[in-house]
């Protein structure tokens, strides 16, 4: 289905943001402006927005530790994620929660999660109150949580309760510093996906309208009431795992290589513009809105207030 | 009034509260039971006894009949009680926590706090729990003092039939994560139930017995053992005030100190290992608040440090029993400064 120059602005926009936002994350983590442990996103926008472009609010993601991502294609205010990564307390999570919990329940997006496997189970929970609203619920997980048992769980008992959950599973080929030939025992995760019972596909993960019309199937399958399904997208991680990781397990030019070739905006605006759906200009300008944001996001993180020791014990509990 | 086992009335509660809200969802293993079996839905009804019938009146959507994975049912319970639902989770032993802790202590019990207070996550977990039924070491033991050291989470033991109506109530309307633990030994305990609805607060201990000598503080089924311990005790002119805490998290800091100020001696009957337990958390409340009332050390009955075990002789010989609280009692009595 062809889509709309404004949704083809909004896809490039969202992929866009969330490409600056990593890089200029990378840049600050460097300069030791920001505390604690950060895992980029950079590398997979096209996965996170080729299916996020589908929802409404009432639609649910949950996401990883790698989940800077999803939390914009989501909707997640990004200034207000900055100042949260700053540690601000006018930050998302009042700088409770910081890059690994980035939650944002009032647009659907049920958080970043730093157990790896622990979101799965969660977006079961989110599944029934789908199916209760007509929605979908989606799990985001990586190569490395398709081997958590809690994800054999969570997808055996969304097939038992047929539930409109679809399980994303990108996989960038690294569980932190393990490779996918190493760590997935099956010959394919699709088709362990499949043996569960359900709808499983592929689609490419570096290629936005590869993901979009994939996941506009699963989301009609899943709505018709035909329970869960499952799609494995094939995508790149252009940093390591945490910010600082060396990447010793990278191979000879293999950085440069899917940075080259293997770059999911560089794609997009090849696609669109050889197409002539899309102008470069009207693309450079969307960049040029995008860097002020990031710029502005930055600096008012970087001013944002402190929180006080006496916030420690707030918000652990609603009434205690 | 009514009547009624803990076990009915928990049926009943969880009726009650799905048929007043029809957010009330509940999931566990073998709730419903019976699926896919020749013997149909509704076969079993819970194996406690405690969700009969409710599947046929509420139907599969609320009443969710889940395969035996742990992390899944807390993680569904979760996620619906994240996105507007008010989830019971059931699992069926305790000793199963284990399976599904990340789900309870990474998870639901830091959501609210990690997501700066912007969630909320109505969630009931029932574990049944406890010893007495030579049921060996996985399926025996007290989780409550791991997970009242966990902060987001509340944790109840009721130990009445009328407590449970209202303790369960008040769990399942509260907005906050509860883990609410039920005796498996107290089940069939009868007493009378309140016909109209009420809910209890949580922190807020019942006085079970009262008396100037000895505090004793106990929880679940050391309630009844410290009772009958306490009627022996009477006997021989020493006076017990007997506090069933009902809920571990939150702690009703002030009933114990108050009556530890009257009496000037504390015992604290425990089902738990003694090490970093309810009874060492309530042991060091009192020697820091309350150190100059205290007339004697502070004594605990407790389990030892060890699993809880089969055999009947050495099941008996792990718990507390009346006996052994009478003669810790005796010692406290007996205590002179050197």
């Amino acid at each position: 289905m062809q889509l709309s120059r404004e949704a083809l602005i909004r896809a490039y926009r969202q992929m866009k943001t969330i490409r600056m936002f990593e890089e200029r994350l990378h840049d600050e983590i460097a300069l030791g402006e920001i505390a604690g442990f950060t895992h980029l996103y950079a590398g997979q926008e096209a996965c996170a927005v080729g299916v996020c472009e589908h929802l409404g609010p009432k639609d649910y993601i949950i996401s990883t530790h790698r989940g800077h991502g999803h939390c914009i294609a989501k909707g997640c205010d990004v200034i207000d994620m900055m100042k949260e990564i700053y540690g601000s307390r006018d930050g998302l999570c009042k700088g409770k929660g910081g890059s690994m919990h980035i939650a944002d329940v009032g647009v659907g997006m049920l958080g970043a999660n730093g157990i790896v496997g622990a979101g799965a189970p969660i977006a079961v929970g989110a599944g029934i109150t789908a199916k209760s609203n007509g929605t979908v619920s989606i799990a985001f997980s990586g190569d490395g949580a398709c081997n958590q048992g809690t994800t054999f769980e969570a997808m055996n008992m969304a097939v038992v309760l047929k539930l409109p959950v679809i399980f994303v599973f990108e996989n960038n080929h690294y569980s932190e510093h393990t490779g996918e030939a190493y760590a997935v025992g099956a010959e394919s995760m699709t088709a362990r996906s499949a043996a569960f019972g359900m709808k499983a596909i592929k689609a490419n993960g570096i290629d936005f309208f590869s993901v979009h019309e994939a996941m506009r199937e699963l989301i009609e399958w899943c709505k018709g009431g035909n329970g869960p399904a499952s799609i494995e997208l094939d995508c790149e991680r252009f940093y390591g795992h945490f910010e600082g990781d060396p990447q010793r397990y990278r191979g000879p030019g293999e950085l440069d290589r899917i940075r080259e070739e293997r770059d999911c905006l560089k794609t997009f605006r090849a696609r669109v513009t050889e197409a002539k759906l899309l102008d470069g200009t009207e693309l450079d300008r969307v960049d040029a809105e995008v860097t002020d944001l990031i710029e502005r996001a930055v600096a008012e993180a970087r001013s944002a207030a402190r929180p006080t020791a006496a916030q420690v014990v707030e918000d652990v509990y609603i009434n205690y | 009034m009514a009547m009624k086992m803990i076990r009915d009335v928990i049926r009943d509660t969880i009726d009650a509260e799905m048929a007043r809200d029809d957010s009330v969802i509940m999931l566990g293993e073998d709730i419903v039971g019976g699926n896919g079996s020749a013997g149909g839905p509704e076969a079993i009804g819970g194996i406690w006894g405690t969700s009969g019938g409710l599947w046929a009146k509420y139907g599969a959507d609320r009443v969710i009949d889940t395969p035996i994975s742990e992390s899944a049912i807390i993680g569904a319970a979760a996620g619906a009680a994240l996105t507007g639902k008010r989830a019971i989770a059931e699992i069926m032993f305790a000793d199963f926590i284990g399976v599904c802790m990340d789900q309870i202590w990474n998870q639901v019990a830091k959501f609210r706090y990690m997501f700066g207070g912007k969630s909320r996550c109505p969630i009931t977990i029932r574990m049944p729990y406890g010893a007495g039924f030579n049921a060996a070491p996985q399926h025996s033991q007290v989780i409550h003092q791991l997970v009242t050291a966990m902060p987001g989470l509340k944790v109840v033991m009721p130990t009445t039939p009328a407590d449970t109506k209202g303790l369960l109530a008040q769990a399942i309307r509260d907005d906050d994560p509860v883990i609410f633990l039920e005796h498996k030994a107290l089940y069939g305990v009868k007493g009378e139930v309140p016909d109209e609805d009420y809910v209890i607060p949580f922190g807020h201990a019942r006085q079970v017995t009262q008396g100037d000598d000895i505090t004793i503080l106990a929880t679940g089924m050391m309630v009844g053992l410290a009772e009958n311990a306490a009627a022996d005790l009477a006997q021989d002119g020493i006076g017990c005030d007997l506090l069933d805490l009902r809920t571990t998290s939150p702690l009703d800091e002030e009933a114990i100190l108050d009556s530890v100020e009257r009496t000037g001696r504390l015992l604290i009957v425990d089902e738990a290992p003694p090490r970093c337990s309810l009874a060492t958390d309530l042991s060091a409340l009192v020697a820091q608040k309350a150190f100059a009332s205290l007339k004697s050390p502070i004594e605990m009955v407790t389990a030892p440090h060890s699993p809880v075990p089969f055999a009947r002789e050495l099941e008996s010989a792990y718990l507390p029993s009346p006996d052994k609280i009478v003669a810790a009692a005796v010692k406290l009595m007996s205590y002179r400064r050197g």
